[in-house]
This record gives C-alpha cells, sequence and structure tokens, in this order.
C-alpha cells in the first residue's frame, strides 16, 4: 500500500500547484472573472482533501495491520501497542503530525471554499491562493528527510516496532494533538480571507462574516487542546500540576490568547466599522503564533516536556513564519488607506471601549509569554549562555493582567454598544458589585486568603463577573417573559436560542470566570508534599494521615511494561478516607537491542506515573511515586552480566538455528529474572518518593473549561436562514414605513 | 494492482478538477447579482446593522439603555439600515442591467 500512498501524496502537491495557478489566474487578471478557473481551483482543493484523505487512510491501516515496512509505524508502534494507541500514532511522529496538518487544513479549505462558493468573487481566488500554497508548503515539507516523510520504507522491515512513546498513551494524549492542530488549522482559513481580503482591496466586513465561525471553531478547538493538555500533565506526568509554563504549553497558549482578543474586535468592526487594521494585524499574529506552536514542537529548538519531534523541519517553518510576517504586514501597509476606521469610539463607557481595553490586556499578556518562552534563545543570542525563565516568572507578569481581564470578563456584557450613561451602569453593577462583595468577605473570613492578596483580588473580580452574567440571563429571561408572558424557564430557553451569539458568549465568559477561579485557588492554596516511605510509615498532610500500606507489582509482558506501585490508606480524624493506589511505569526502551542492559533497560527510558487521586468538588487528593532502586542497583548489574552471558553472537550471515533457539532462551530467562525482581521489591522494604499533594478546587478548572467550551458550541449553532430571512424581512417592512413616513 | 487503483484515482479527480474547464469558452460576467462583491458587501453591512438594531432593542428590554438613549440610537441604526437598503437595491438594479 505504500506505493498508493506516495502517489496519492505527489498528486495531492500536484493538487496544490494547480489551485494556487488556477486561482491565480482569475486574481492576477490574466482571466478576469473567469469563474470556470476559479471552480477549477476550488475543486482542486477538493481533490487534495480526497488525496489527503487516501493517505491518512493508508497509513492507519498500515499501522492497525502493524506493518512495520513503514518506517513510521516501525518507530512508532509495536504488534504489542493497544489498537486504540495504533491508531493515534499517527500524531506522535513527525512525518504523522505533518500529514495531519495538511489533511485537516484541506478539510477546512474545501468546507470554506464550499461555503463561500457562490460569495466573495474577488476574495475567494486570493484565498484559494494562500491555501492551496500552505498545502503545497505542508505536503512538501514532508519531502525533507525521512523523519518528516509518513511514507518513508523499511527494507526489510523488521519483525517488531519500537512501540508508542509511553508518555503518550493516555486518552487525553490520543485527543489532544489533532484538538490542538485543527486549532491551529483552522485559523489558517481566516487568515487566508484576509490575505484575500486585502489584496483584492475589499477590506469591509463581509470577508469576516464568511469565516468568523471558522475563527470560533479554531478556538473551540485550541481551548479543548489546551484543556486536555492540562490533564494529561495533570495525571500523566507526574509532578503535580497541570501548567508548567512549558515552551509548548505557552505556544499553545499564545495563538489561543490572540484568537479571543480577535473574536472579540471583529465583533467591533462588524459593528462599528472600527478597528480594522488591528483585525488584520490580530488574524495574521494569531495564524503566525498557530504556526510558532508547530514550529517549537517539531523543531525542538527549546527544552520542553511536550516536543516529541526530531529536529528536520525547523528552519522551514521558521521560513514560512517569517514569510507570513513580513508578506502580510507589507500588504497590510500598501492597504493602509482602506484600513481607516469608518467611526470612532463614542464613549468611554461602552461595549466597544471595553473590548479594546480587553484586547491590549490579552495582547499584552501574548507580549508577556513571548518574551518568556523565547528568553533562552534572546539570552543565548545576547550573552552567550542559554538561561530560562520559570514559572515564578511568568506568575509575577501573567497574574495581573489575567486579574484584570477577569474583571472585565464581567464588565463588557454589562454595557450595551456605544454609549450608556453613568447612572444607568450604576444600576446595572450595584448588584453584582454587593454579590462579589459578599462572596469575597465569606472567602475572607472562612479561609486564610488574606494571605495571598493576589488570589482574593482575582475571586472578588471573579464573584463579580459571574453576578455580573447571571445578572445578564435574568434581565434577559425577564424581559422575554414579561413581553411573551412565557414562563422564566421557556422565556431563559428562548431568548439564548434567538441570540446565541450574544448569550453563548456569556458563557464562555462564565465558564472562563471559574477556571480561573480553579487557577487561583489550586495554586494559591496547594499544599505539596514530598515525603520518603518505607511500607508502614504515616505522615499527615494538612487533615490526612497517609499511610503507606504496602507495595505492589505487575508484569505485563505484551506491553512489555513493569509496574510498581503502593497502596497508600488515608484517614482523616480516625475515619477512613480512601485507599490511593499511585504507581509508576517502566518500559523495556531496548526490546530491539537486549545487550544495553536487559532488567536496567526497563529502568533507564520513559516510565510514566499512574497518579493516586480522589478528586472531589472542594479539593483533590493527589499522590504520584518513585520507587528508589538504589539499594538494588548490584543487583540488577549482577543479573543483566549473568544474563547477557547467555545472549549469543550472531554474525553478519544472520542467526543459526541454535543461536535463535538460544535466544528464546535468553527472552525466557529474561522474563523470568523481571519477575525474580518484581518479587525483590514486593518483598524488600524499598523507600519510596511520594509526592502528596491537597489541591483545591483544581476540578473546576475543567468543569470551567467544559462550560466554556459548551458556550462556543451555543455561539456557534448556526441560525437557520429561514429564520433570519424571517427577521429581515420584518425589518425591511419597518424601515420601509419609516421611510414613508418621512 | 496497487498502481492501477493509484492511476485511477488520480485520473478520476483530475477529470472531476477539469470539468469547469472543459466546458467551452469563458464566461467572464457573474452570475447573478448576489456573486458581485459590491452586494456581498451590502449584505454584510445589513445584516450586521439589523443584527444591531435587535442587540440595542435587548439592550432597553434589559434595562441597560435608557428610553431616551435607545430611541437616538435606534433612529440612528434604522437610517444607517436604510441608506444600506437604497445602496443595496441601487447596486442590484444595476447589477442585473
Amino acid at each position: 500500500m505504500i506505493e498508493l500512498g506516495i502517489a496519492a501524496l505527489w498528486a495531492a502537491r500536484v493538487a496544490c500547484v494547480f489551485a494556487i495557478v488556477a486561482a491565480l489566474v482569475v486574481a492576477l487578471g490574466v482571466r478576469p472573472g473567469d469563474r470556470r478557473w476559479v471552480d477549477a481551483s476550488r475543486r482542486a482543493i477538493y481533490a487534495l482533501c480526497a488525496l489527503l484523505t487516501v493517505c491518512v487512510i493508508v497509513i492507519e491501516a498500515a499501522f492497525a495491520r502493524s506493518d512495520f515496512s513503514f518506517r513510521l509505524v516501525a518507530e512508532h508502534s509495536s504488534t504489542t501497542t493497544p489498537t486504540g494507541y495504533k491508531l493515534t500514532a499517527l500524531w506522535g511522529s513527525q512525518g504523522g503530525s505533518l500529514l495531519l496538518w495538511a489533511w485537516v487544513l484541506s478539510i477546512a479549505s474545501s468546507a470554506v471554499l464550499f461555503l463561500t462558493r457562490h460569495r466573495h468573487r474577488e476574495v475567494v481566488p486570493w484565498a484559494t491562493a494562500v491555501l492551496g500554497g500552505l498545502g503545497l508548503f505542508f505536503t512538501m515539507l514532508m519531502l525533507v528527510g525521512t523523519q518528516a516523510n509518513p511514507f518513508a520504507e523499511l527494507d526489510p522491515a523488521p519483525a517488531e516496532g519500537a512501540g508508542l512513546n509511553p508518555l503518550l498513551r493516555h486518552w487525553a494524549m490520543a485527543i489532544h494533538p489533532p484538538m490542538l492542530y485543527s486549532g491551529y488549522v483552522f485559523f489558517s482559513i481566516p487568515f487566508a480571507f484576509a490575505i484575500g481580503a486585502l489584496a483584492a482591496r475589499r477590506v469591509d466586513a463581509s470577508w469576516i462574516r464568511s469565516t468568523r465561525r471558522f475563527a470560533l471553531i479554531a478556538w473551540t478547538f485550541l481551548g479543548i487542546g489546551l484543556l486536555l493538555g492540562s490533564l494529561w500533565s495533570y495525571e500523566e506526568l507526574g509532578w503535580g500540576g497541570y501548567w508548567g509554563w512549558d515552551a509548548v504549553e505557552n505556544a499553545a497558549l499564545m495563538p489561543w490568547l490572540a484568537g479571543t482578543a480577535f473574536l472579540h474586535s471583529i465583533m467591533v468592526q462588524e459593528k462599528r466599522g472600527m478597528l480594522k487594521v488591528w483585525n488584520v494585524s490580530l488574524v495574521v499574529a494569531t495564524f503566525a503564533l498557530a504556526l510558532v506552536g508547530t514550529f517549537l514542537v517539531r523543531s525542538g529548538i527549546l527544552q520542553s516536556i511536550h516536543a516529541f519531534g526530531d529536529s528536520t523541519v525547523g528552519p522551514y517553518l521558521l521560513v514560512l513564519i517569517g514569510v507570513v510576517v513580513i508578506g502580510s504586514a507589507a500588504l497590510i501597509i500598501s492597504r493602509l488607506d482602506l484600513l481607516r476606521s469608518e467611526r470612532r469610539i463614542e464613549s468611554l463607557i461602552s461595549r466597544e471601549s471595553v473590548f479594546l481595553v480587553n484586547n491590549l490586556l490579552l495582547v499584552g499578556m501574548i507580549g508577556v509569554i513571548f518574551w518568556g518562552t523565547f528568553f533562552p534563545l534572546i539570552s543565548e543570542a545576547v550573552t552567550g549562555e542559554k538561561s530560562s525563565l520559570g514559572p515564578v516568572w511568568f506568575d509575577r507578569y501573567t497574574a495581573p493582567l489575567a486579574i484584570l481581564l477577569v474583571l472585565f470578563t464581567g464588565i463588557g456584557p454589562l454595557l450595551a454598544w456605544r454609549r450608556i450613561s453613568a447612572g444607568r451602569l450604576w444600576q446595572l453593577v450595584r448588584w453584582p458589585l454587593v454579590a462579589a462583595v459578599v462572596a469575597t468577605a465569606a472567602v475572607v473570613v472562612l479561609t486564610d486568603a488574606l494571605e495571598h492578596p493576589l488570589a482574593l483580588v482575582l475571586f472578588a473580580f471573579a464573584f463579580f463577573a459571574l453576578a455580573a452574567l447571571a445578572a445578564e440571563f435574568w434581565r434577559g429571561a425577564s424581559a422575554q417573559s414579561s413581553l411573551t408572558g412565557r414562563s422564566f424557564a421557556s422565556a431563559l430557553a428562548r431568548v439564548v436560542a434567538r441570540n446565541r451569539r450574544r448569550y453563548g458568549g456569556y458563557i464562555v465568559h462564565a465558564g472562563v470566570a471559574i477556571l480561573f477561579i480553579a487557577v487561583a485557588a489550586s495554586s494559591s492554596f496547594q499544599t505539596s508534599r514530598d515525603l520518603r516511605m518505607v511500607p508502614g510509615d504515616s505522615v499527615q498532610v494538612e487533615d490526612y494521615t497517609v499511610t503507606y500500606v504496602e507495595p505492589t507489582a505487575a508484569i505485563d509482558s505484551e506491553e512489555q511494561k513493569l509496574t510498581f506501585g503502593a497502596v497508600l490508606r488515608v484517614e482523616r480524624d480516625g475515619e477512613h478516607v480512601t485507599t490511593l493506589h499511585p504507581s509508576r511505569n517502566y518500559y523495556s526502551t531496548n526490546a530491539g537491542d537486549p545487550t544495553a542492559g536487559p532488567l536496567r533497560g526497563f529502568f533507564e527510558g520513559e516510565a510514566t506515573s499512574e497518579i493516586g487521586r480522589r478528586a472531589g468538588i472542594t479539593e483533590d487528593l493527589w499522590t504520584a511515586m518513585r520507587p528508589d532502586f538504589a539499594p538494588l542497583d548490584r543487583a540488577i548489574e549482577a543479573a543483566d552480566r549473568k544474563l547477557l552471558k547467555t545472549l549469543p553472537e550472531v554474525g553478519p550471515e544472520g542467526p543459526t538455528p541454535e543461536q535463535i533457539e538460544a535466544m528464546r532462551s535468553f527472552a525466557d530467562r529474561q522474563g523470568e529474572a523481571i519477575g525474580r525482581f518484581a518479587s525483590v521489591y514486593l518483598a524488600t522494604p524499598l523507600p519510596v518518593d511520594f509526592r502528596v499533594n491537597v489541591n483545591p478546587f483544581v476540578i473546576w478548572l475543567w468543569v470551567g473549561g467544559a462550560i466554556g467550551v459548551g458556550g462556543a458550541l451555543i455561539a456557534l449553532w448556526p441560525t437557520p436562514d429561514a429564520r433570519r430571512r424571517r427577521v429581515s424581512d420584518v425589518y425591511a417592512a419597518r424601515l420601509a414605513r419609516d421611510l414613508g413616513r418621512a | 494492482m496497487e498502481f492501477l487503483l493509484a492511476a485511477l484515482l488520480i485520473i478520476l479527480l483530475a477529470w472531476f478538477v477539469a470539468a469547469p474547464l472543459r466546458g467551452g469558452e469563458a464566461e467572464a460576467a457573474p452570475a447573478s447579482a448576489d456573486e458581485d462583491p459590491a452586494v456581498a458587501d451590502l449584505e454584510a453591512r445589513k445584516e450586521a446593522k439589523y443584527r444591531e438594531i435587535r442587540d440595542a432593542e435587548l439592550d432597553r428590554e434589559q434595562g441597560k439603555l435608557s428610553e431616551a438613549d435607545w430611541a437616538r440610537i435606534d433612529a440612528e441604526l434604522r437610517q444607517e439600515a436604510i441608506e444600506i437598503l437604497k445602496e443595496l437595491d441601487r447596486v442590484k438594479g444595476g447589477a442585473g442591467d
């Protein structure tokens, strides 16, 4: 099947070239207004999508069949990899990731070009050329070395593959990369249309209308990706947190923040005809930051726990980022005369003013994160020494900005467009203010929040935001109820259904406020203890008495996984609360090369933590463990020496039948040695390092995130054409009557 | 077999992509007024304006705008909407010529 994949990939490149040429034939005026070429270019993008779908099917089939003649499969899967993870191993590799990027791009491009096939006659050819160019870039990138080529072949094919990186064997990791990539890729749609609008000199709001939904889809995907990534970090990395200001985490957060700013500021352009330069700059920045995210994951230029790629495509991505930024900037500057605002802000107390402040805060945050993320490279360039900035630095500068953002999350929805009188504003804010003061006072009385002033301020602002949003829903439903005589619940459902963008946005704001409460509570009030215990030891962590009852061990010969665990009994005031089972998985990283140490090989590669966790709505009790094998070092070395003596040396002509038999015996003895080692672990009271955390309200981070995603889906839900038409007609009739009176 | 499958796929897609170009001479004129960029622009502005009017009404219903403020804003918005509708009629009439 490898030839089919290679042929499809080459045909995909040809389709991209054709799409670009056909689109430019019209855009550059060679065949002005010739719809046949526009149609052909659009069809070429559909063909690109079909061909890349074939590529993905071919590779997924190879993973499912464990066809190790595909280098990609041999390096990232094995016969023992669980089937579900075999199918998701595609994006664990560089070639697979690039294919996923190009494939999702082709799907998004096809969708937007289908939806706009009867619109934007002047903009679409340019946008098609941009999307085709991006498709060509990513399909050509797969030619850069064997790591990037998803169809690189191994001849002869090995009998067994290396298996999937153990860290990626987590359900969230199966979904997280495609979500992030979809987020990155979908931002290419508003970018392409913005470039098209600038190139065609059609910089009105119509390109925004057609691509706003794609920007929101991108923002939602990226948000889900970030949430899943933080959950994976919390459950799999064993350090006790969900966000470490790691370079790759930051790289995904920056385009999300820029996308957040863009989604707000395009409303100002749609409604008020303002911020045109800002909007095209933001969409370029968002897409460029999405490319930076891909670059950081795939280039290996910065150290990251999340970067799983080898560095072969970094320089090319850097060139693309340069072209995007410099080319777009030049285009924007050349169109400045068309990008003048149609109006000015009428009042500082208006929704557009708050959106502007919110944009500045978001961009400020991006600036801080960008500086902190790239500081190792900046410091190396200036001083010759690579030094990095840690979470304390990031927290110091982002926390105040985040606190202000939360405040404006509540203020924005209260204000009307254009202007609102001070008296009217006071009427709107007074009850949310009272609610926030009461809730904050309760927090001060019930907790030691006064010792964490920043967290306390954030709580106060978040309470205000939640109260303000609740008041918005209450006012909307009450007004609807009094107008139509419906019940409150029915009126609420109706007002949300009729104003999905507005109320969907409010729900997103509520989710964000809850998320920030969780972040502030779990980071400021966390208790973390690093403990070294042997079986029978007990320690006190906050109100909990944690007792290390006994060690556990398990061998999974299919996955070649050795699991050492611990049973922890947790009591509070003498009452049994829960029993936790943290463990650590070790994988044979040298399956194909046992001479590296048949027993030690298990402890030298990637290990994964399975945390012991008791999740609750007020706090999480979180534990991770790491056994200390130092006392058994000599025994491991002796066992390795003994085993290696029995391993036959195979000549270049291949193993003889006797050697094959000896290798089988070696594998049996290796299994026995591992089994004995597991027994020793169980019988010997080895010291184990535990981390025990009490994380308040941490679960609300994902609950808030899920609420936000729900709100985004409501905002995304399309308004039926028929309904829109009816409303339009009603207004047209009313306007006609007004005209008649005039 | 694999080669034939790949060749068949590529031929089919090439036929599909080139189909519009096999239709004879270019039809340079837009098919309908709706595809006119000026109409698309005006339609986008009209929809945005209608949304503004509805938002202003919602803001009044919710007490964010006083009656006086709403009346002033609503009148402005309606006037702007009327201008857009007039322009739309003019452009659509012109496009149909």
